[in-house]
């Protein structure tokens, strides 16, 4: 479980935007968890509601965008996301195809109040 | 309500130092290569055969990592390799600045293999980039042929998957034609050799791969 360590670093990043901003308040942090990136997205909500408490950031919402996996098509160059784990590609049904994205871990948005 | 764009990972300090890790090893045309299982599949048993059987002159180091104890560090230290043990006291995978710090006092112009042992984990070894070439996944038959099912990240991630205890393939129930096609269905293409660290077999496969590998290490340090 490393939802904890990641929790920490998505707060540690909001801390850093939050003082480049005296005056305004962060009221959510946005993140974006592929479906490969080894992160929980519960586990993650959890660590993150254990940790914000009793900062000076709380309360702080936490809002996660689920990224599909997706697949390239090297037959046919098809971008595709990938649905019930099926990863032939959608237009020429070649098996073969490449993980194309799927791993982020991202810091999107903040949203602030004045 | 504003909203500032932020656009970047998560794990962007981690990922600068793994960063300044790879640039670094490719600089010494050091092949690296992060090794990751559940606990007990044999990643350390690997790691002794594979010391054993690499001709001799073979300039390798390994990293392994635990929570506890330096057991794996000195079951390998006795091949005359370096090997260090990074001890996580209770994270449950390594990250860049560890094995930054683990390599500070290494030679790296004196190596040609540096092997990362990760801590026994599937999940969380999956996101953190160590600055390896490739990551290599092990799954033993005494282990459930789904597991690339139930974690495809390590799978799809990982350049090969050594399928080891081949030799207990008569004791357990393990279907080796379903988990190479579960494998494959959240890898297309993947590489797979099978290998028993007991008997040896396989292991010759195993040695030509890392071989291969490293001469394209090495060609391309050439190219440059």
């Amino acid at each position: 479980m490393h939802e904890l360590s990641i929790a920490s670093a998505i707060l540690d990043a909001v801390q850093t935007e939050a003082e480049k901003r005296p005056g305004s308040r962060v009221t959510k942090v946005v993140v974006r968890i592929g479906a490969l990136s080894g992160v929980e997205p519960e586990a993650l909500s959890f660590g993150f509601s254990v940790l914000v408490q009793g900062t000076m950031l709380e309360p702080l919402a936490l809002e996660i965008e689920a990224v599909p996996r997706r697949q390239r098509c090297p037959a046919c160059d098809l971008t595709f996301d990938v649905v019930d784990d099926n990863l032939a590609c959608p237009r020429c049904a070649n098996g073969e195809t490449i993980l194309a994205g799927g791993e982020e871990l991202d810091l999107a948005y903040l949203e602030l109040e004045e | 309500m504003d909203r500032i764009p932020l656009e970047k990972k998560v794990l962007s300090e981690n990922d600068r130092n793994a960063a300044r890790l790879r640039e670094s090893f490719k600089e010494h045309g050091i092949l690296c290569l992060n090794l990751i299982s559940s606990p007990g599949s044999g990643k350390t048993s690997l790691l002794e055969r594979t010391l054993e059987h690499l001709p001799k002159g073979t300039r390798i180091a390994v990293l392994t990592g635990d929570i506890q104890t330096d057991n794996d560090a000195r079951r390998l230290a006795r091949f005359g390799f370096p090997a260090k043990q990074i001890t996580t006291g209770g994270t449950c995978h390594l990250d860049a600045l560890r094995v930054e710090k683990a390599l500070a006092d290494w030679p790296l112009e004196s190596l040609d293999f540096l092997i990362i042992e990760n801590v026994g984990n599937l999940v969380c070894p999956s996101s953190y980039d160590l600055g390896e070439a490739a990551k290599i996944v092990m799954l033993s038959v005494a282990e459930g042929e789904d597991k690339p099912l139930k974690y495809p990240s390590i799978f799809a991630k990982s350049e090969l998957l050594i399928l080891n205890k081949i030799d207990l393939l008569p004791y357990v129930s393990f279907d080796m034609t379903r988990a190479r096609e579960y494998a494959r269905s959240v890898h297309p293409g993947m590489e797979i050799v099978e290998v028993s660290c007991t008997t040896g077999q396989g292991l010759d496969v195993w040695i030509e791969w890392l071989e291969k590998r490293r001469e394209a290490v090495t060609s391309a340090k050439i190219a440059d």
